[in-house]
């Protein structure tokens, strides 16, 4: 067995952190990945300067890999400029899954990482309300 | 060489999937994790046999020249090869002759081909084509294409809770007077075989042509495209065992000899000045520039070594793997296959959800077991919608898999079951 599903990835896909809806938010984006039905919808709210991340949360559903992703990536956005965000290199999203992560799973693992930059840079989200879009 | 049969003219034979092994190199080494690969995917992609490997080398190494132009010896010869390969199929299929065979890239290029040349010419505004909710994209959207240029309307025969055509509702839409039914031969997520002959009579008496997708049955079972009276079949080689790059578009040649070219360009003239073209008879006038020849007599050599097991040995072998998988399935707790669970009615694909574990999740923990299977929607979302899931696990036989490929399936799913916690 590949250690793709290592206990790391299994307990963030069982119990995600930083689960649910963030009301009011500052910032949201929500993205589906057609391929595989992936789906993610992230709120963020912001600090007074307004330049940097107070809180976050998402909702979701899909592959361990995607959500496990989500709940990771999470995890680390507290604090952190939207302008540091922007830049994010989504190498290092990968990175911190330490698990191998070939190409076929790739869109999996970095829909996280495509919620967060339509979320810091304004995008219109693939649907308006907040949780799941209605499938 | 472990090929268990002698030619075609030998009495058919069953097939041993474990035997037939040695012939696909693929199968050879074990996998990256140590495994004997257990191929279950063929409905996406077939693995191919040396004999085919080494007939596309002959030619290119002996044979090779471009066809159709040269007057010398070795394009003489391709040319012969070449067309020698469209009389192969034809006699495969039963078709009535190779100018009823058409050269192209793939299925998805010949049903373009019949939604360019003959429906641009055909269909016009407010007409109607009828396609099934069962169809791959590849028999769905060049017709929502051809409907969006001419002004017509796509409708779609729903598809029963078992994942079979709903014959009731295809009646009541064969009323509204379509001027195509375009249907699978065997879905490729449900594994359905649809009942062709019936079919077509029902669309045939309401004035409908009709295009079968033939990828996923040409390579399984016998097909004879003139038995079954539709109008056009497209196929591709690379599901058949033959290279990837050639497939095949078969129409009855009243229909092919009516229809404008596609393509344009060199081959498909028999005379071009500066003012005007005329083109070339058919099926030359659709295959513009060079085609694939190699791959032509690549498809010719993965027919030889088909027609060798013998169709029926092939669609028998498949039937009772089917048979064990479908059962094997079954038993597993929280593992639900879709289709119909009638062997008789359901080919060699096989689509399952897994409770509580995402297709993507189920496929890569049977790739580290070994087990290489599709997941995803298959291109066919409006069926995924249907059985309102985002994707499914497909495991697909062939003639090179056998009962320890079956068993090894479980294992995997039951090992992702512990690993989810699901089990």
């Amino acid at each position: 067995m590949d250690n793709l599903y290592r206990d790391f990835i299994l307990e963030h896909y069982r119990e995600p952190h930083n689960r649910g809806v963030l009301e009011p938010h500052d910032l949201h984006h929500a993205e589906s990945n057609p391929t595989c039905g992936d789906e993610l919808s992230l709120t963020i709210q912001l600090d007074a300067t307004g330049t940097a991340v107070a809180d976050v949360a998402f909702v979701g559903r899909g592959c361990a890999i995607s959500q496990a992703s989500a709940s990771i990536l999470s995890d680390g956005l507290r604090g952190r400029a939207l302008s540091e965000l922007a830049a994010l290199d989504p190498e290092t999203v990968i990175a911190e899954l330490t698990v191998p992560i070939g190409p076929a799973r790739r869109k999996c693992a970095l829909l996280a990482w495509k919620v967060l930059q339509g979320a810091v840079r304004g995008e219109p989200a693939e649907w308006p309300d907040v949780p799941l879009s209605p499938t | 060489m472990s090929l268990q049969h002698a030619g075609p003219a030998s009495a058919p034979r069953a097939v041993n999937g474990t035997a037939l092994r040695a012939d696909f190199p693929a199968l050879a080494g074990p996998t990256r994790d140590g495994h004997r690969l257990a191929f279950l995917d063929s409905a996406a992609s077939s693995l191919k046999p040396q004999a085919v490997i080494d007939a596309i080398a002959d030619l290119y190494a002996h044979h090779y020249a471009n066809v159709h132009r040269g007057i010398y010896e070795l394009s003489e010869d391709a040319t012969a090869r070449y067309e020698a390969a469209r009389t192969r199929v034809a006699a495969f299929i039963g078709a009535a002759s190779g100018r009823e065979v058409v050269f192209v890239r793939n299925a998805t290029e010949a049903i373009n081909l019949v939604a360019y040349s003959w429906g641009d010419a055909t269909v016009d505004a407010g007409d109607i084509i009828l396609a099934t909710q069962m169809e791959h994209h590849a028999n769905l959207v060049p017709w929502q294409q051809l409907a969006a240029r001419r002004g017509a309307a796509v409708e779609y025969v729903a598809v029963t809770d078992d994942g079979r055509l709903d014959l009731d509702d295809l009646r009541e839409r064969l009323t509204h007077g379509p001027r195509l039914l375009a249907v699978t031969h065997v879905s490729n997520v449900l594994g359905t075989i649809n009942p062709i002959a019936e079919i077509v009579e029902l669309a045939h008496a309401a004035g409908a042509l009709v295009l079968l997708d033939a990828a996923q049955s040409v390579p399984h079972a016998p097909v004879d495209v003139t038995a079954l009276g539709i109008d056009f079949a497209a196929f591709s080689a690379h599901k058949m065992l033959g290279p990837s790059g050639i497939g095949v578009l078969w129409a009855r040649r009243t229909i092919l000899e009516a229809m404008p070219p596609f393509m344009t360009g060199g081959n498909m003239i028999s005379r071009v000045t500066l003012e005007r073209t005329e083109f070339a008879e058919v099926p030359g006038r659709f295959e513009a520039g060079t085609p694939a020849i190699a791959e032509a007599v690549g498809l010719a050599a993965a027919i030889d070594y088909l027609d060798a097991l013998g169709m029926a040995a092939v669609r028998a072998h498949e039937r009772d793997l089917f048979t064990a998988a479908w059962e094997a399935l079954t038993s597993i707790r929280g593992v639900q296959p879709l289709g119909p669970a009638d062997p008789e009615l359901h080919g060699g694909a096989i689509s399952f959800v897994v409770d509580g574990i995402h297709p993507h999740d189920v496929a890569s923990v049977l790739d580290a077991h070994g087990v290489a299977v599709r997941a995803g929607h298959h291109c066919a979302q409006p069926l995924m919608d249907r059985f309102g899931v985002p994707a499914t696990t497909r495991a697909s036989l062939y003639v090179y898999n056998d009962l320890d490929d079956i068993e090894r399936l479980v294992t995997a799913i039951r090992g992702a079951q512990q690993l989810f916690g699901q089990a």
